[in-house]
């Protein structure tokens, strides 16, 4: 079932005080049990809100996707706002948010108090050295299977975005916030321009 | 006062320019948090990692509550968060009514294509200096670490072995308590 693409719309759910509360729930929820960021939030969100609630269906989901994964900020936050809103307007955005950022926030604020308390324990910190070079190997392999399909297109300008990128970061040790403003405005310019050149042909 | 607003305004630059999702954000929170408010130790910055790598939500919402909780109680978690989702309120709010108006993305991404090879650069980065705090113990190079980084960076990439992110990191922790057991590190 969940391998079919579902295009019709089951029901539009009724607007009232009970859906804010099932939406509210529902992405509460969704947030709580999910572990690993972004991409499994919205493999969830589509289980629960396209198969199961009829709310969306497959192809505005696969849109709210590309979306989320292409504005600034975290997927997870970016997909429930998209649907909130696409449901019920400006509040279902801001209901979808606060039901997908309170379990984290939660969570986090017990495990603060929770390690300032255990930081200098001999066990935890034991714990965490080992921890801490599995973490390396997570992020490290995360940059690794980013960078292969770059390298696969075999492409000069990424390769070269890349390495200047890299060596301004981590060389010459450059501020982030400026990397990222100027590749943001160059990608901006640059596709605008890309975009004009083929209306024209 | 000062410290809600500097941590607001790290935090909104984070969601601002964290595009890309999940790990894009974890160069910008070092940036902020270790390199330039001083908020967090590098080594509290990688128990960060850990962490969130292990609780439900995103990375960046797991950071502001962690680091508004440490430098300002629940006033600095409310703020530190609030600042981190406005920019995708804002920009999403935006997105959305374009999309059930036009239902089209070309530009947007072209640019995010283009941001990529950028982002994985900094992710890199962020990596590496992880890696330098893991095996660098104190100008002692550490081979406990570099072991353990090596058999879990081959798990990660193996097909055969299915073990996730979660589990390595238990696995971690185990030899990290086992080792110092052994070293005759503990009582």
């Amino acid at each position: 079932m969940p391998d079919v693409l579902i295009r019709e719309q089951k029901k539009r759910p009724e607007i009232n005080l009970k859906f804010f509360f099932k939406l509210f729930w529902t992405t509460f929820s969704l947030s709580l049990f999910t572990f690993g960021g972004g991409f499994v939030i919205i493999s969830l969100m589509r289980k629960k809100m396209v198969v199961k609630l009829g709310w969306i269906n497959d192809e505005e989901m696969l849109d709210f996707i590309t979306i989320a994964q292409s504005s600034p900020g975290p997927i997870a936050v970016n997909g429930s706002l998209m649907v909130g809103y696409h449901l019920a307007g400006v509040p279902g955005a801001l209901v979808a948010t606060l039901g997908t950022i309170l379990p984290p926030m939660i969570i986090l604020t017990l495990v603060s108090l929770g390690y300032k308390a255990v930081q200098d324990n001999l066990w935890i910190a034991a714990a965490f050295h080992g921890m801490r070079a599995v973490v390396a190997a997570i992020v490290l392999q995360v940059t690794w299977a980013l960078f292969m399909p770059l390298l696969k297109k075999k492409q000069v300008l990424p390769i070269l975005l890349f390495v200047l990128s890299f060596s301004a970061l981590f060389i010459f040790k450059v501020n982030i916030m400026l990397v990222m403003v100027s590749i943001v405005v160059f990608s901006i310019i640059q596709s605008m321009i890309l975009l004009q050149k083929e209306k024209k042909l | 006062m000062s410290i809600l607003f500097s941590l607001f305004l790290s935090f909104f630059q984070i969601g601002l320019f964290s595009i890309g999702g999940g790990y894009a954000a974890m160069p910008l929170i070092q940036a902020q948090t270790v390199d330039i408010h001083g908020w967090l130790t590098p080594t509290e910055f990688a128990d960060l990692v850990t962490i969130a790598e292990m609780t439900p939500g995103p990375i960046a919402i797991n950071s502001a509550t962690f680091v508004g909780m440490n430098v300002a109680g629940i006033a600095g978690v409310v703020v530190a968060t609030l600042g981190n989702i406005l920019p995708s309120v804002i920009i999403m709010l935006l997105l959305a009514r374009i999309y059930e108006k036009y239902r089209e993305q070309t530009l947007l991404k072209r640019v995010l294509e283009g941001v990529r090879p950028v982002v994985v650069a900094a992710i890199f980065t962020a990596g590496l200096s992880l890696l330098q705090l893991a095996i660098g113990h104190m100008g002692q190079i550490d081979l406990f670490a570099i072991i353990v980084f090596v058999l879990a960076f081959i798990c990660l990439n193996s097909r055969k072995i299915p073990l996730g992110p979660i589990v390595l990191l238990i696995f971690g922790a185990i030899s990290g308590i086992g080792y110092a057991v052994v070293t005759h590190a503990l009582p």
